[in-house]
Parts: structure tokens; sequence; C-alpha cells
């Protein structure tokens, strides 16, 4: 009404300067830390005489690229349908009472700590897994994948797979179940209307809904997966080989495992290069978490239930 | 009437097969795939293998089942069935880890759970005996420091972004904390040391880093779980509160913050809960030690999660007794874990603002 300024208290702009404060105070550390970083990153790109890299830095981290890459693609081919199944199982099969529990139970093995999940892979799944293995290697072993030396310890990329695949299926399970319950319940009883199965049912109205869900907690268990360090590192018996062998004891290593097992002995410019494989793990998680991202945003775009 | 018998027993079955189908079909298929895999195992001479019996068992089920609603209800149903079975299935398959998980860390945590655990540290201790005091002393003080760091910027950023920001600035906050949120742990634990290392020149180890690097991966899950619970927050009080002349600082103090207080109280401990099993950041910056460290700001700390790995990585001539430490261990901080989750509906459930 009036062309007078609002009155500016000195409550108002002391406190809403001090949340300003806080944001910026996020993005100075942010970026102060990301200079720092690469500051210390740096002479490994460039130096060529370091002790651990005699073939340069891309030579170093290439079979820790692939192995994180490798066993990550591992779990996530074997998660993802497991984590449809319980997201379906819980949404659409299980009675109401008791889908309301296995939720809780989901979010509660989501927090589970991811060192527990590495001493449980190394001390009771790696040794359950062996009579499979020998089975797999003695009469599929002609598939390269299951070839080559058999691991006696069981401390193989696959049993690796297995564990992140477990680690990641709660929050997988959890974020495509939440999906599956936006479904517009409409659409559900239209199918069921026109005489549909419960699987027509599904696939009809569920399944075409919940695509882009899927996809993204797909890529999220992914970035979770490429970022996984104890299990890993306490679970594979490690050593700088590109291999696609599933069953043998000469596995390549994951960027992140390699920190955690190097870096307490590290000195000089061993640190260095541990940092800078650091950042190019922190590229790859950076690229999939956009991409995942993307995904989402389009859903909420272009979401034709709505 | 024999004729009209004979035409209703169709009928009775009526395309359908009977309730008891399913979970007899289920023991059948189970006993099957026993009895030819123990018989099978007998003749290899090789011990019983229980994947296989539930890799059978499902083979053999899903055959039955599909088969027999496949003659009588015809094949929509039949593939109804089998996806049914797909489903379910998958969601046994995946309880099973999870459940032998829980089991074990329970089984085998609980030898060593017992007072020494909980009042020595490992100085001097190499084979039995020993505990995690001062794992746990250095875990509560570690995770408490990363708290009070990331409480405060977390809740102050959230209303900043949802009660102020406007433009630039705001918009750059949001993308960074989103970057922030998808930081591996690992790469955390590196920017403190970058950090640390350029203060306290190379190879720094200390509590305080540790806490530097919880706080980048807590502080994107409080900024987010706080500021979904400020948005729920209805407009109509914010605007109730200014047309009585409060002031906007005092309606956000006075009026939303309590509206949402339960919301971001849960989201907090779940944050916590979430930063306490780290292990990767802490084993890089504050190290590992037998003896107690009460001081954050001085030498190697040792850490509940850590304690876990080095246990198990650094066996000493006593291989078992480092073993069920290292099981205790974890069984003591899948505890915590779970406490703080419950701990959180608690709050959620108590806290949150009565209707009516």
């Amino acid at each position: 009404m009036s062309d007078k300024p609002a009155v500016r208290r000195l409550g108002d702009v002391v406190f809403s300067n001090l949340t300003k404060f806080s944001g910026v105070t996020i993005l100075a550390t942010l970026a102060l830390v990301a200079a720092f970083l690469i500051v210390q990153a740096t002479p490994a790109f460039y130096a060529d005489d370091l002790y651990a890299a005699p073939d340069g830095f891309w030579a170093y981290v290439a079979p820790f690229v692939f192995g994180t890459i490798y066993g990550s693609a591992i779990a996530l081919v074997i998660a993802t349908p497991l984590a449809v199944g319980i997201a379906l199982y819980i949404s659409h099969y299980a009675n109401r009472k008791v889908s309301q529990w296995l939720g809780y139970l989901v979010d509660l093995l989501a927090a589970i700590p991811s060192v527990v999940y590495g001493l449980w892979g190394i001390q009771v799944l790696a040794p359950f897994l062996i009579p499979t293995y020998t089975w797999l290697n003695e009469n599929l072993g002609w598939i390269p994948l299951f070839g080559g030396q058999l691991s006696a310890t069981g401390r193989t990329m696959l049993t690796v797979g297995i564990v992140l695949s477990i680690m990641i299926l709660p929050i997988m399970a959890a974020l495509i179940r939440e999906v599956f319950l936006q479904t517009p319940r409409l659409h559900e009883e239209a199918a069921l209307a026109l005489g549909a199965t419960r699987w027509e049912m599904v696939r009809l109205a569920v399944i075409p809904f919940g695509r882009p869900g899927i996809i993204s907690a797909a890529m999220l268990g992914l970035g979770r997966a490429l970022g996984e360090t104890m299990a890993v590192a306490m679970v594979l018996s490690p050593s700088a080989v590109i291999s696609f062998a599933l069953l043998t004891s000469s596995n390549p290593n994951t960027i992140a495992a390699n920190i955690a097992l190097q870096f307490p002995e590290a000195g000089g410019t061993y640190v260095n290069l541990l940092i800078a494989t650091g950042l190019v793990l922190f590229a790859i998680t950076l690229a999939v978490n956009s991409i995942a991202r993307v995904i989402i945003s389009r859903r909420s775009e272009f979401s034709g239930a709505n | 009437m024999s004729i009209e018998f004979a035409k209703a027993k169709p009928m009775t079955l009526g395309g359908k097969l009977p309730k008891f189908f399913t979970p007899g079909a289920v023991v059948l298929a189970l006993t099957v795939a026993y009895l030819f895999a123990s018989s099978a195992s007998v003749a290899v001479g090789s011990e019983l293998n229980l994947i296989a019996v539930a890799v059978l068992g499902f083979v053999i089920f899903a055959l039955i089942s599909s088969a027999a609603s496949l003659a009588v209800e015809g094949a929509r149903k039949a593939k109804d069935r089998f996806v049914t079975t797909l489903v379910t299935s998958a969601f046994l398959v995946a309880m099973v880890p999870l459940a032998s998980l829980v089991f074990t860390v329970l089984t085998l945590g609980l030898k060593r759970f017992d007072a020494e655990f909980f009042s020595s540290s490992m100085r001097n201790v190499l084979g039995s005996g020993g505990g995690a005091i001062h794992a746990i002393v250095g875990t509560l003080e570690i995770t408490l420091l990363a708290t009070l760091i990331s409480v405060p910027i977390g809740i102050l950023t959230a209303i900043y972004l949802v009660e102020y920001g406007r433009g630039r600035l705001a918009k750059s906050v949001t993308f960074f904390v989103d970057v922030m949120t998808g930081i591996p742990s690992i790469v955390a634990g590196l920017f403190a040391y970058a950090i640390f290392a350029l203060i306290f020149g190379p190879g720094v180890r200390m509590g305080i880093a540790g806490s530097a690097a919880l706080s980048v991966l807590m502080i994107p899950v409080v900024i987010r779980s706080t500021e979904e619970m400020l948005k729920i927050v209805p407009n109509e009080l914010r605007e109730a509160s200014y047309a009585l002349g409060v002031p906007k600082w005092l309606t956000v103090l006075k009026v939303v913050i309590p509206t949402a207080i339960a919301g971001i109280v849960t989201g907090v401990m779940i944050a916590i809960a979430r930063v306490i099993g780290e292990t990767a950041p802490l084993l890089l910056v504050a190290g590992f030690t037998a003896s107690m460290n009460y001081n954050p700001l001085e030498g190697r700390m040792m850490t509940l999660p850590v304690f876990v790995f080095t246990s198990y990585a650094n066996v000493g001539t006593d291989f078992q007794s480092y073993i069920d430490r290292a099981w205790a261990g974890a069984l003591t901080l899948m505890l915590i874990v779970m406490l703080l989750n419950l701990g959180a509906r608690v709050v959620a459930k108590v806290f949150s603002p009565k209707k009516g």
C-alpha cells in the first residue's frame, strides 16, 4: 500500500545474516577443501619418480578404476532385480500389517555399518561360498568368468560383488518401495477392474510408473557401491591386475579400498598419489550421482500420472 | 444326478487351484530337492550344499505350480503364479543374508560382550582379554564433536534455504549440498587430511580431524532432513504469526522450529546413526592406537569401527581372541546404531505436534 520500505528490525537482520553466513560457510569450506585437495594431488600427476607408481599415475590408477567399476557393476546386477522383488513384495504382495514391519526392518538394515558387513563377508559368507565356487570352477570353468586358478579362501571379486549387493539392497529397496507405493490407485484399480491378474496389474500400472524410480535407485546404489571402502578392503584379496575372472585370488582392487589399506603406512609422495586416486574416485561418483539427479528431475517434470 | 455331479466337479475346481496347493507344493519341492541333493552328495562324497537345495527346490516348485496352474487355471493365471513365486523368493533370498548377518553378530559378539570389554583398553594386551573402552570413548567424543559442528551449520543453512534463500546464492548452496551428499566417505577423510596436513604438517592424526571428516558426511544429511521438515510446516502458521505483528526471526524461532522440532531431532539422530559407523575416514585421519586418549586435539584416537577393522586386520599370535573382540565391537556398534534409530522413531512419535 505505502511506498515506505518495511521496518528493518535488528533481530531480523542479525538472524537472516546468521543463516546466510552458515550457507556461505559451507560453500567456502568446500571451495577451500577442493583447492587443498587438488594442491595435494597435483604432484602425483607430474612426478615421474614415484616409488609406488613407476609407470606414471594413470598406469597406477587404471586397475583400481577397473576394479571399482567392475565390483560395483556386479553388485548392481545382483541387487537391482532383488531390490525390485523386495519392493514389489512389500508394496503389493505382503499383507498390509506385515509390510509396515518389513518396511521398518529394511530401514534398520540400511543403517548397519559397513565394517560389520565386511567382517561378516570374510568370516561367514566367503567360507560358505567356497563349495559353490568349486562347483562353478569345475563345471563352468570353460566360461572365462569362472575359469582360472580357484581361490582357496573365497576372497574373490564375486564375494565382494555379493557383499556390496547385500549392502546396497536395503537402501535401493526402500527407494523403489516408496515409488511403487505412489502408483496412482486409480490406475491399479482400473487394471484390476478390467480383469487383470495381479501380475498384469503390476506390469500395466506399477512398473511403467516406477521405472524412472528404479533407474534412479539403481544409480544411487551404484554411487554407494563405488565409494564403499571397508567391506572391499576386508574381503578382497587384492593385486594390481585388470582381470574379469570372478573366482581367482588375483583381483583388481578398488580405489577406496586401496586408499584405506595403503594410507595408514604411507608417507611422502605416496600420500599425494593416494589423494590423486581419491580425486578420480570423487569424479566417478560425481558423474554417476549427476546422472541419477537428471533422471529424477526429468521424472518430476514429465510424470504422466499426475 | 450322477451326470450333474460329474458336471459340478470341474465347476468346483472352477479353474482355481485349492488353497492348500501352494504350501503343499513348497513342502513337496523342498523335500524332493533335499532328498535328491543329499543322495547326490553321498554319491559324490561331499557335504550337503544348502544353496543347491534351495536353488533346486525353487526350480521344482516353480515348475510344479506353473504346470498345475497352466493345466487347471489357464496361461494368464499360470504366469501370475510364476511371478508371485519370483517376487516372494526374491524377498526370501534377500532376507537370508541379512538374517544371517544379524544372527552371526549376536552369537559371536556375545562371547566377549563382558565387563572387561567395557572397562579396559588394549594397552599392553597381546593375547586374550582387553577391551574397547578406548574405542568407545573415542567414538563418542568424535561423533559428539561432529554433531556439534554439523547441527548448527546444518539447521541454520536449512532455515536459510527454506525461509530466506532466493536467487543465485541459495541455488548454489543447494547444488553444493547435493554434491556433498554424494561424497564417498573415504574422500571425506582425504578432505579432512588435506586441510589438517596443511596446518599441522604431513602425517597428522588427531580426533578432531575425524570429526571434521564426519561433519562433511553429516551436514548434507542434516540439511536435507531439516529442509523437508521446515517445508511441511503450514504457511498459515507463519501468516498468523506475522498478522499478530511478530517479526520474522521470532516467527521462525518460536513458531516454525517448534512445530518442526520432532522431525528435525529425528533427522539429526538418523544422521548421527549414519556417521557413527563410518570407518574409512577415521582410519585415515584419526588413526588407531591401543591406548586411551581423551584429547581430540592431540594424537591418534581409536574409534569403535576402526577397532573392529584393526582387530580383524592386525591379528596377533592369539588369533581367536582378536576375532572375538572384533565381533564384540561389531555388536556394540550395531546396538548403538539400532538404539539411535529406534530413539529417532520414538522422538518422532512422542514429540510430533498434537492435532486438535
